[in-house]
C-alpha cells in the first residue's frame, strides 16, 4: 500500500510540474488527487481481481493502484498515441476496462448510477464480483446520488459507495452547500434515508479505510446489498488548473482555503497529516520497513514517474483525422 | 459613451445594472458568493445571491419556481453541459408553463452557462449544445459574440418575460471591445452585419463570428468582398436580415461550432432554401463541427472544429460554383 501511495503521489507532483516544466503540453482542465492516496489505496487495496470501479474526473489514482503503466497514463494526459486512450480522453476521462476501471464521468455525479448499473450487471452475472464507486461531497447532492443510492438498496446490489470527502466542492466549503455539514453531521448521514449502512473513516489512514471497506465488500459479496463509507480526506492541490482561454499559460492555483477563505492554518494542518509520512511512520515504527527502505521505494517511484514523464513526451501527437475513428461503435 | 471591456466584465456589468435597477432579480449558482469578498454578495445580500450546491435540477427548478412566483432569477451554471442533468426543467417545465397556462403563469428566468469551450476540455466540456434547444418553442437562446452584445443582450435576457438560455462563449472570455456605459439593451430577434460585402454571405455565431470575420480580411486581399452576419440570438432567428443578404450576394456559407445536424447552420439553412431559393445562385455550404464527440488531444480537437482556414475554403467553393439556370 505504502509502494502505491508513493507512486500516486509521486505521478500527481510530475502531472502538476508539467504545467511549469513543459508549459503547452496539458491541455483544458487537469485534477490532482495528491493528499488522497491513503482512501484510493486503502479502499483498492480491499478488491479482488475481478471486481470492478468507476470514479470522476480526479481519476489519476486508481489505475495507478490497479497496475495500469504509468507511461501510458501520461501520454495520455498528454494527448498522445500512446496513451491509455489513444488521446481521446486526456486527464478527466482515464479508462481502463480490462483491470476492472470501467471508465469516468467529468459531470459531477454521473459516474454514481453508472456504477450502479455495473453492480446491476455483476449481480445478474452471479459471479461475485463487487462494484467500487468513487465520488466527491459535492456528488453527493446530485439527484443521481440519491437516485442510485436507493435503488442499490432497495436491489440489493454488490457495491460500496466511497464519498471522498475533501470538503471542497470546486470552490465552494461543504458546510455551505451540504445539510448534513451545516450541521455538524457525517456526510455519511445520508445513507439512513436509503436504510444502508454509513460509516465515517479517516481516509489519510489506508488501513482504516481498508478495514472499512472491506467491512462493506465483505456485505456486498455476500448479497446484503450496498454501503455508503464517507472517507475524509483533503487534496494538497486546488480544484483543478486554472480556467482560461487559449493563450492564458496554465497553471495550478493555491488550494482553494488559502487562495479563497484565507484559510492558512486549515491548510498548514492538513499537510502536516499528509498520510505518506504519517503511515511511513507507522510502519517504521512498527518494523515493517526501515527508513532506508522506504527512501528507496520513494526513490524507485520517483524513477518510474520521471520516464513516464519521458516516455508522454517523446510520443507523438496524434494524426488529426483520426478525431473521427470513435465517432461510434 | 463606451469603453472598452473584456467579454466577462461586460457580463458581469449587465448582472450588476440590472440587479440594481430591479430588486426582483435574483443571482445564484455554483461556485459563486462562498465568500464575503464577492461583489454581488456584498452589493444585494445573502436574499439575491447565493451559492447552490451541485445540484442542477434543483438549481434550474427552483429558478422556475421563483420566476412563477415574481423573481427574476438568473441562474449561474457555468457550463452548457451542467444543464443537461437537468434536462427536464429547461426543456419541459420552464418554456411550457406560459402555454400551458394560458398566458396565467410567466417564468421570466436566465440560465447562463458557458459553452464551446474547445481548448482541451474533451468530451463532456466542449460541446456547443444550443442545437438541441432551438426546437424548444418559449425557450429563447442567445449567443453573444462581442463584449458589447454580451452586455445588451443579457440585460434584454432578464427583462424578458420568457426562460432564456443566455450561452457565453468560453473561448471569448478575455476578449475586449467598446460596451457602452449605462443602460443598455440589444434587443432580440435582431442580427448585426458585422462586416458589409457583396459577393458572398457568411453567417456564424459565437467564436465563430471572428473566425468569420478574419477569413473575410483574408479573402477581401484576393478581392472577394464577404458580408458576415451574427444573428445574436438564434431563436428567435432574424431571417429578413439573412435573406436580405443573400438576396444581394447569392451565396451563403454557414458556420457554426456545434455538430452539422445539431447546429443553427441546418436551420438557417433550410430557411433559406424555403424563402430564398430564387436568390440563391450557388448550393448554400456549411462549416460545422464533424460530427463526433471531441477528443482531447489538440491536432484532434482542430480537426474538428470550424476554423479560417475552412471558411475561406467553402467561400471558393461558393464563388466557384453557379447554378445552371
Amino acid at each position: 500500500m505504502f509502494t502505491q501511495m508513493l507512486r500516486i503521489r509521486e505521478f500527481e507532483e510530475r502531472v502538476k510540474r508539467t504545467f511549469t516544466e513543459h508549459p503547452g503540453v496539458i491541455r483544458g482542465h487537469t485534477h490532482l488527487a495528491d493528499g488522497v492516496e491513503a482512501s484510493i489505496v486503502g479502499s483498492l487495496a480491499a478488491i479482488r481481481a475481478g471486481d470492478q470501479l468507476m470514479a470522476t474526473y480526479r481519476c489519476h489514482g486508481y489505475p495507478l493502484a490497479l497496475g495500469t503503466d504509468p507511461n501510458a497514463m501520461m501520454a495520455e494526459i498528454y494527448g498522445r498515441t500512446t496513451g491509455l486512450c489513444g488521446g481521446y480522453g486526456g486527464s478527466m476521462h482515464l479508462a481502463d476496462p480490462d483491470r476492472g476501471f470501467v471508465g469516468t464521468s467529468g459531470i459531477v455525479g454521473q459516474s454514481i448510477p453508472q456504477a450502479t448499473g455495473v453492480a446491476y450487471a455483476a449481480q445478474i452475472r452471479g459471479d461475485g464480483q463487487v462494484v467500487l464507486c468513487f465520488f466527491g461531497d459535492g456528488a453527493s447532492k446530485q439527484g443521481a446520488f440519491h437516485e442510485s443510492l436507493n435503488i442499490a438498496s432497495l436491489w440489493r446490489l454488490p457495491i460500496v459507495y466511497i464519498l471522498e470527502n475533501n470538503n471542497y466542492n470546486a470552490v465552494t466549503r461543504t458546510e455551505q452547500e451540504d445539510a448534513n455539514a451545516a450541521a455538524g453531521e457525517p456526510l455519511s448521514t445520508k445513507a439512513t434515508a436509503y436504510s444502508m449502512p454509513g460509516v465515517t473513516v479517516d481516509g489519510c489512514d489506508p488501513l482504516a479505510v481498508h478495514d472499512a471497506v472491506a467491512t462493506a465488500v465483505a456485505r456486498a459479496r455476500a448479497g446484503e446489498g450496498p454501503t455508503l463509507v464517507e472517507s475524509k480526506v483533503y487534496r494538497f492541490s486546488a480544484h483543478g488548473n486554472i480556467i482560461a482561454p487559449p493563450g492564458v499559460p496554465l497553471h495550478f492555483p493555491e488550494h482553494e482555503a488559502i487562495e479563497v477563505f484565507g484559510a492558512v492554518e486549515e491548510y498548514e494542518a492538513a499537510k502536516r497529516g499528509d498520510p505518506i509520512p504519517r503511515f511511513r511512520g507507522v510502519l517504521v515504527t512498527e518494523g515493517v520497513l526501515t527508513s532506508a527502505e522506504a527512501d528507496e521505494l520513494a526513490a524507485s517511484a520517483a524513477d518510474e514517474m520521471a520516464a513516464a514523464v519521458r516516455f508522454g513526451l517523446e510520443s507523438p501527437l496524434p494524426a488529426p483525422e483520426a478525431a473521427l475513428a470513435f465517432a461510434e461503435a | 459613451m463606451s469603453r472598452e471591456l473584456t467579454y466577462i466584465a461586460a457580463i458581469a456589468e449587465a448582472v450588476n445594472d440590472e440587479m440594481t435597477r430591479d430588486e426582483t432579480v435574483l443571482y445564484f449558482g455554483q461556485n459563486i458568493a462562498t465568500t464575503e469578498n464577492d461583489p454581488f454578495l456584498a452589493a444585494f445580500g445573502s436574499d439575491r445571491v447565493r451559492v447552490t450546491p451541485i445540484s442542477e435540477t434543483a438549481e434550474i427548478g427552483i429558478g422556475v419556481g421563483a420566476a412563477m412566483a415574481g423573481y427574476r432569477p438568473v441562474v449561474e451554471l457555468y457550463m452548457a453541459e451542467f444543464m443537461l442533468v437537468a434536462m427536464d426543467q429547461v426543456v419541459n417545465e420552464a418554456p411550457r408553463m406560459h402555454t400551458m397556462s394560458g398566458g396565467r403563469v410567466k417564468v421570466p428566468l436566465v440560465l447562463k452557462a458557458g459553452y464551446g469551450f474547445t481548448a482541451g476540455w474533451a468530451g463532456q466540456h466542449t460541446g456547443s449544445i444550443y442545437g438541441m434547444f432551438l426546437g424548444v418553442p418559449g425557450l429563447k437562446v442567445v449567443l453573444p459574440a462581442t463584449p458589447a452584445d454580451a452586455k445588451g443582450l443579457l440585460t434584454t435576457a432578464i427583462r424578458d418575460d420568457n426562460p432564456v438560455l443566455y450561452l457565453q462563449h468560453y473561448l471569448l472570455t478575455l476578449e475586449t471591445g467598446d460596451v457602452p456605459e449605462g443602460e443598455y439593451a440589444v434587443p432580440f430577434g435582431v442580427a448585426a452585419v458585422s462586416r458589409p460585402g457583396s459577393d458572398v454571405t457568411i453567417v456564424a455565431t459565437g467564436w465563430t463570428v471572428h473566425r468569420a470575420l478574419a477569413a473575410a480580411a483574408r479573402l477581401a486581399d484576393e478581392g472577394i468582398s464577404a458580408e458576415v452576419i451574427d444573428p445574436r440570438t438564434v431563436n428567435p432567428l432574424d431571417r429578413d436580415t439573412i435573406l436580405s443578404s443573400v438576396a444581394k450576394t447569392g451565396r451563403l456559407v454557414l458556420v457554426d461550432q456545434a455538430t452539422r445536424h445539431s447546429s443553427v447552420a441546418a436551420v438557417i439553412a433550410s430557411e433559406v432554401s424555403e424563402y430564398g431559393f430564387e436568390y440563391l445562385r450557388a448550393p448554400i455550404k456549411h462549416v460545422t463541427a464533424l460530427d463526433t464527440t471531441i477528443a482531447y488531444s489538440q491536432p484532434m480537437e482542430a480537426y474538428v472544429v470550424p476554423d479560417e482556414d475552412k471558411i475561406v475554403g467553402a467561400v471558393r467553393q461558393v464563388l466557384a460554383l453557379e447554378v445552371a439556370t
